[in-house]
């Protein structure tokens, strides 16, 4: 059984969304519990593996039993493994903390509801897992579909949202298909590690350079790398909470892996930096990312709608720490990975919590939240603090990653980036925790300390809230292990230290 | 200029399929209606499948089912006559994601048009503008 | 958004062509992609897996895992037109019922709905009038279509074919049946409840064989450990592998065309169709 965690983290959900579809139309009230089933097995195959590539070194598996590359084979490195585990078991806390709005959202299509849950989750999951090109478009189209279906259930410009983001999308991975189209050509092969190791004969023909532009703008649609980013606000905005609180921290996270993946292991770093010498533009358009996702969040009047350009500005970040050139920064962004999941994920929680209570989620409807969702508010603060930058929260150490890669490769524009847009967000947050907290007592007319009524969220919803909140604060401790075992052994000796 | 041509004739499948897919691109972006703008995108799709297609092309070659008589042990296989099967394959799922997409496309332009009555961008655009 | 989507057509459309240059020309049997991987599918699919037809036995076997998230892909699309339109609970609308004897048409706005009775039929809002010949024939025709369906599926080792062609091909028969007749005619012969069931059982059966190899100890989609429970050799093992996801590709898109059809052409409300 151990050797074969890589599939059985792809089987446990898909057979058992499968399940869910059928169960719908014999017996609905199994369906959640089959789905909290499915989603539980991934999440727990998940970190089995990650507790398997740390013990024994980055693990093989062969699908079909062909060897690569007449194969698809899968390649699970601590880089992989590491996403993989946060994929899964975000999804999962997730599933646990939106049941309640499933079931008052959507009361009828509940079963086709969480078929879709568990097959995007299967889709970010076996994205992170593969070591095929092609197999990698497959689920990326999985991915993609599902979250077009999932986002367009939302309110009322929800379908139209969806539509947006569906054209959008589709180019993106057009694109990408067709780089890889261009690959197959000059190379011959679709595999991950024979494509690195049949390019280097190559590197100088305009086709792989064309088919590196083309992957990499594919990527950048579907990860709302600036300026690619225009659908991401209003479909992550109209969705429904439910989701909102899936796809967006899971989605572009995903995305920025794969770029990492095909920086590192196809394209090699030596391609990507020195042949191609792309590192400054780069750096400068994610400076313009990070400047504009936070001028943008900054005219915002609704909670998810400054949630969603925070995230523009963040991709920001990963991107320009992985272009930086050495290993600092692509610590940072890899470490940003999995902090920017943790963070996203509670920010969406805790407006999913709010939307629950007050329904609507435009700043003046969320005055006095503090006193009456003291636990979500205060949740809410820890998640803030964390894009601030604050230690001891996860939010700092990569940030701290990030300026010291960028001082050491004399990037100076990027620091300069990095500090507006964490001054940018203590203006963010702190003006909501001030219409939030103070907001009511400027209508009490002093009457008194103000007797709301505690109208907190349900302890379903509240505890896996509180769970990645403390989340933030242990993963941040935990820092140094965390780079040391997990990100050091994939940064490659090339990447100046 | 003359030496233009053999290259121009050589390949002149991967020139023809990009103009289709500039086509379908332009389409997707620059129209006004939704329907339109899925026509687009079918045939950037499409076009990209036959770009596949063509790479596995060989002169004189058949397809790729392996002519065996009547027994089925060891062939001696002439790989000249068999077209190169992999792209088939690729596309064979491409042309699949592309039916999937464009169904859910068209599902979202049901919803769409019971809600704003009409399909042109710019009018529910006009229609969604004044809150 | 014109002058953005020519500079953006005319920029894409350059780099691909200038990267053009590089590519072996059309054609050519030495290019990269035909002598790297190819040349061991053709050469050693009839020995290893027993079916001539290349294309089949790569997107069953050698790349199984491929078209297991195809057909995922397929039934996403199924689910999510299902998701989106469906309508359960709808008020009483107007129906139009129609005197066969005396061909007056009744138009009934809303409330109580008649009970079935020989001497009205009830006809769609936008109605043709009866044509025996077009009804007749699809009628007749269907059985057939279906059987042609089969023969691809199961033919798709030695000729072009295999589990989509045939699927398409057998939910395209119930589709004729409910463009001839209407919807209801359709619905009546595959109901809304057994196509959804069908399009779950059609996927399970793919990821439950490949979930079968891994439990007899092989790798997942591994056909070849299958011969323990088929009582055949190892390449018949996987011969018949394949056969079964291919069988069960094709219950799957069957299910997931007529899916779609219904929820599309009577947007969510499976009563009336085109």
């Amino acid at each position: 059984m151990n050797d074969h965690y890589p599939a059985l983290l792809i089987i446990a959900p898909l057979l058992f969304a499968f399940l869910v579809s059928g169960m719908a139309w014999i017996k609905k009230g199994l369906c959640y519990p089959l789905a909290v089933v499915g989603s539980g097995l991934c999440a727990w195959f998940s970190v089995r593996l990650l507790v398997d590539v740390l013990r024994n070194g980055a693990v093989q598996y062969r699908l079909g039993g062909w060897e690569t590359p007449w194969g698809i084979g899968y390649q699970v490195d601590t880089l992989n493994a590491m996403v993989l585990a946060v994929v899964s078991v975000l999804a999962f806390i997730n599933l646990l903390a939106t049941r309640r709005s499933v079931a008052a959202e959507f009361p009828e299509k509940e079963g086709a509801f969480y078929t879709l849950y568990l097959l995007f989750t299967v889709g970010l999951v076996g994205m992170v897992v593969t070591g095929d090109l092609f197999n990698l478009y497959v689920l990326l189209e999985v991915a993609s579909l599902t979250s077009y279906a999932l986002i367009a259930l939302g309110g009322p410009r929800a379908p139209l949202a969806s539509l947006n983001y569906l054209f959008i999308g589709t180019i993106g991975g057009c694109f990408y298909l067709l780089g890889v189209g261009y690959l197959y050509i000059m190379t011959g092969s679709l595999n991950m590690s024979d494509v690195a190791s049949l390019l280097p004969a190559i590197y100088s023909s305009t086709a792989v350079w064309v088919a590196f532009a083309f992957c990499m703008v594919g990527i950048g649609v579907k990860m709302a790398f600036f300026p690619l980013h225009g659908w991401l606000p209003n479909a992550y905005t109209c969705a429904p909470s439910a989701v909102s609180s899936l796809i967006a921290p899971l989605m572009t996270k995903v995305m920025v892996y794969v770029m990492i993946r095909l920086m590192l292991s196809v394209f090699s770093i030596d391609f990507t930096l020195s042949i191609l010498n792309l590192g400054d533009a780069m750096v400068w358009l994610s400076i313009l990312a990070i400047v504009m996702g936070a001028s943008l969040a900054l005219a915002q009047k609704n909670l998810k709608r400054m949630f969603c350009y925070i995230i523009v500005s963040e991709i920001g970040y990963m991107v320009g720490g992985a272009w930086l050139g050495n290993a600092a920064g692509m610590t940072g962004a890899i470490l940003h990975i999995l902090n920017d999941a943790l963070m996203t994920i509670t920010l969406f929680l805790a407006a999913g919590n709010i939307y629950y209570r007050v329904n609507g989620l435009e700043f003046h409807q969320l005055r006095g939240l503090f006193h009456r969702m003291p636990l979500t508010m205060a949740c809410f603060v820890t998640a803030g603090l964390s894009i601030i930058g604050v230690p001891p929260t996860c939010g700092f150490f990569s940030k701290w990653y990030l300026i010291t890669g960028a001082l050491q490769a004399g990037e100076y524009g990027f620091v300069a980036g990095l500090l507006f847009s964490s001054l940018v967000n203590v203006i963010l947050f702190f003006r909501v925790i001030e219409i939030s907290y103070y907001g009511d007592m400027q209508q009490a007319h002093g009457h008194g300390s103000p007797s709301e009524p505690r109208t907190e969220a349900p302890a379903t919803m509240l505890t896996p809230l509180l769970i990645v909140s403390t989340g933030l604060v242990i993963i941040g401790m935990y820092t140094g292990t965390i780079v040391t075992t997990l990100i050091n052994p994939v940064i490659p000796a090339a990447l100046a230290r | 200029m003359s030496d233009l041509i053999p290259v121009l004739v050589a390949k002149y499948n991967y020139w023809l399929y990009i103009v289709l897919m500039m086509i379908g691109l332009y389409a997707m972006i620059a129209k006004n209606n939704l329907i339109k703008k899925l026509v687009g995108m079918n045939i950037f799709q499409t076009s990209i499948i036959l770009f596949y297609v063509s790479i596995g092309c060989k002169k004189g070659a058949g397809i790729p089912i392996i002519q065996h008589g009547l027994n089925t042990g060891h062939h001696a296989v002439d790989l000249s006559q068999y077209v190169n099967p992999l792209p088939h394959v690729l596309m064979l799922t491409a042309i699949v994601v592309s039916v999937s997409t464009f169904g859910v496309a068209l599902a979202l332009a049901i919803k769409i048009y019971q809600k704003y009555k009409t399909l042109e961008e710019d009018e529910i655009l006009a229609r969604l503008r004044p809150r | 958004m014109k002058a953005a989507g020519l500079i953006i057509v005319l920029l894409a459309g350059t780099l691909l062509l200038y990267a053009t240059q590089d590519f072996p020309p059309w054609g050519a049997p030495d290019s990269p992609a035909s002598t790297h991987v190819s040349p061991r599918y053709l050469q050693k699919a009839m020995e290893e897996t027993a079916v001539p037809n290349v294309v089949t036995a790569i997107l069953a076997d050698y790349r199984g895992f491929d078209t297991m998230f195809e057909t995922t892909v397929i039934f996403c699309a199924g689910i999510g037109c299902f998701v989106l339109l469906r309508i359960f609970r709808q008020k009483p609308e107007d129906r139009y019922y129609r005197h066969i004897a005396t061909e007056i048409t009744l138009h009934i706005k809303g409330g109580k709905i008649p009970e079935k009775s020989r001497e009205f039929e009830r006809i769609d809002t936008l109605w043709t009038p009866y044509d025996l010949i077009i009804k007749t024939m699809c009628r007749i025709l269907v059985p057939f279509i279906q059987l042609f369906a089969l023969y691809v599926i199961a033919h798709g080792h030695h000729s072009p074919g295999g589990g989509f062609q045939g699927g398409v091909i057998l939910g395209a028969s119930i589709i004729l049946l409910a463009i001839s007749h209407n919807m209801r005619t359709a619905i009546a012969r595959i109901s809304e409840k057994v196509d959804n069931l069908l399009m779950a059982v059609g996927v399970f059966i793919y990821a439950g064989i490949g979930a079968v190899c891994v439990i007899l100890g092989a790798t997942f989609l591994d056909y070849g450990n299958l011969s323990v429970v088929l009582f055949a050799d190892q390449i018949m093992a996987r011969s018949h592998g394949i056969l079964g996801v291919e069988i069960g590709v094709g219950i799957t898109v069957m299910a997931v065309m007529i899916s779609i059809y219904n929820n599309l052409a009577s947007a969510g409300k499976q009563d009336e169709g085109l």
